[in-house]
């Protein structure tokens, strides 16, 4: 039986969580003060996965940076793949809060969007 | 010019406030902000993690905002941009510049401060050294890289371990920068626990608690940092020095409210958050004149300077038709003790309240499984366990006006940590 201590991450609470692992299966999770606890626990040892921002160059607009996300948290081992789909993107003002930036970063099935309204210059 | 309502600031707190406000039925209301668009800091936190409470769902900083900015304009709510002001006075005359308009005077009938807060420098902190390029205060190099599009180093050392600084830790990793250490003075971290996994642990970045920068190398431009651990008394131990090369470090060593403002009219501080004294009204010692946000105290999730805010743009609003109806001598103070730092407010008035009034305040230390003690005139009336307790955490009790009302002679609340 191996035990693992994390922190969870779904609210600012920050429960110190652990889990016990047998063979790989997740037997059992305590130290959460909620459900989500529960839920964080058994994905980050699993499927761990997290939501990506950058910026992106903007061509005519009245910022030079467009800050993106994507639009649902990704695999942690893409984000390095994701952060470098983005170098050397560049898009056209105007652009408004949830336009794709690009599509399926790196097969992932999640777009790239625009968390920000830019008007052109 | 006359308003009903002038909010110094369009960042976070003055929108909530503004919008606050307006729903609450004032009529004229005018949000001043120096920079060139609304929203203030949340426009360079491009990160994601605000709004779980406000709006059930994640946003990043420029989201959030816009979600308030949106709204401000939707109800008609004026705003300068490029506007500095230069100075309040206590009749609630607003002196204002800006480059089209020249300077102005503006006649209010009630003010929200709403001016944030700045990083604290350099030169505070006395660090040994030259003072070559390549120092930064986290918030600058957030700027630099997520709106004007600069790297400001490859190899980069993180002095303190305050929110902004995690944040740029993995935003400059991200942007292919090696963060070689993030140091802090204290035995525990400045900043939030999921920063902490999300910014550091997921890559590897070391913290190290109890340790500090001893020396700055680099003539022209940082070519490295010593960093030493520390005692007790924060002195660095001989012996324990550690060499870092590096072309950047960056600070990330506190926040300071903006009150040269709030000061120039004679408002009472409290020299614990550097910010007004205010009641549960969210009115400082100048009556009408309101304060929210970090301008107050130093918050560390911005869900909670809107709500904040939100009070102080509703009192407002309520002040401007009603006038205050406040008798000095129906207050109650609030005092923290044993391990609570500060309470914000500082006072309530169990008369004007409202059903419940949320007190704010930080402890001063990690404290683990113990009771958080509100007593009235010495009596306990409310005791609630918390799990843990850090000074990066703000912590909040709220006080409800029925059981106030049950003691109307009552003269003091105290907020105290207990054990067991």
């Amino acid at each position: 039986m191996k035990k693992r201590t994390l922190t969870c991450i779904s609210c600012p609470l920050g429960c110190q969580v652990t889990a016990e692992i047998n063979k790989g299966e997740i037997v059992s999770v305590t130290g959460n003060t909620c459900k989500r606890g529960d839920v964080y626990a058994r994905k980050e040892l699993t499927n761990p996965t997290r939501i990506v921002t950058s910026t992106v160059e903007v061509i005519g607009g009245e910022s030079s940076r467009l800050p993106v996300k994507t639009r649902t948290d990704i695999p942690k081992s893409m984000i390095f793949d994701c952060i470098l789909a983005l170098k050397g993107l560049k898009v056209k003002a105007p652009l408004k809060v949830g336009d794709v930036v690009l599509e399926n970063v790196c097969g992932t099935g999640v777009d790239i969007i625009a968390t920000k309204t830019i008007k052109t210059f | 010019m006359k308003y009903d309502i002038v909010i110094i600031g369009g960042g976070p707190a003055g929108l909530a406030a503004g919008k606050a406000a307006k729903q609450a039925g004032a009529d004229s209301i005018l949000i001043l902000e120096r920079d060139h668009e609304l929203g203030g800091i949340l426009n360079q936190c491009i990160h994601n993690g605000f709004g779980l409470h406000t709006f059930k769902e994640e946003l990043t900083g420029p989201e959030y905002a816009e979600r308030f900015i949106d709204k401000v304009c939707e109800l008609g709510i004026e705003y300068k941009l490029n506007t500095m002001v230069m100075h309040i006075e206590k009749n609630k005359r607003v002196v204002a510049m800006n480059s089209s308009d020249g300077m102005f005077s503006i006649e209010a009938k009630s003010i929200i401060l709403a001016m944030g807060c700045r990083e604290r420098p350099r030169g505070s902190l006395n660090i040994a050294g030259y003072r070559p390029a390549g120092i930064f205060s986290a918030g600058t190099a957030q700027r630099l890289v997520n709106i004007e599009g600069f790297m400001t180093g490859r190899e980069v050392v993180i002095l303190g371990s305050g929110d902004i600084g995690l944040i740029m830790a993995r935003r400059m990793t991200l942007e292919g920068a090696k963060v070689k250490a993030v140091a802090e003075l204290m035995p525990y971290s400045g900043g939030l626990k999921r920063n902490i996994v999300q910014c550091l642990d997921d890559y590897g970045i070391p913290l190290k608690l109890s340790h500090t920068v001893v020396d700055i190398r680099g003539k022209e431009r940082v070519t490295g940092v010593t960093i030493a651990e520390v005692d007790e008394n924060f002195k660095p131990i001989a012996g324990t020095e550690e060499d870092f090369d590096c072309d950047t470090l960056l600070l990330s060593v506190g926040l300071i409210p903006e009150n040269e403002l709030s000061k120039e009219i004679g408002i009472e501080m409290n020299p614990v958050t550097n910010g007004p004294l205010v009641n549960d009204r969210l009115e400082t010692s100048c009556e009408g004149v309101f304060a929210c946000g970090n301008v107050l105290h130093v918050h560390d999730l911005v869900d909670y300077v809107s709500e904040e805010a939100a009070l102080a743009g509703k009192n407002a609003a309520r002040y401007v038709k009603k006038g205050s109806g406040a008798k000095a001598e129906q207050n109650i103070t609030i005092e923290g003790k044993n391990g609570v730092r500060y309470t914000v407010p500082s006072t309530v008035n169990p008369e004007l309240m409202e059903d419940f009034v949320t007190v704010r305040f930080r402890v001063g230390g990690v404290y683990k499984d113990r009771y958080i003690s509100v007593k009235l005139d010495g009596e306990e009336i409310i005791r609630r366990k918390r799990p843990v307790m850090a000074p990066s955490e703000m912590e909040d009790i709220k006080l409800h006006k029925a059981k106030l009302c049950e003691k109307p002679e009552a003269k003091s609340i105290t907020i105290s940590i207990e054990e067991g």
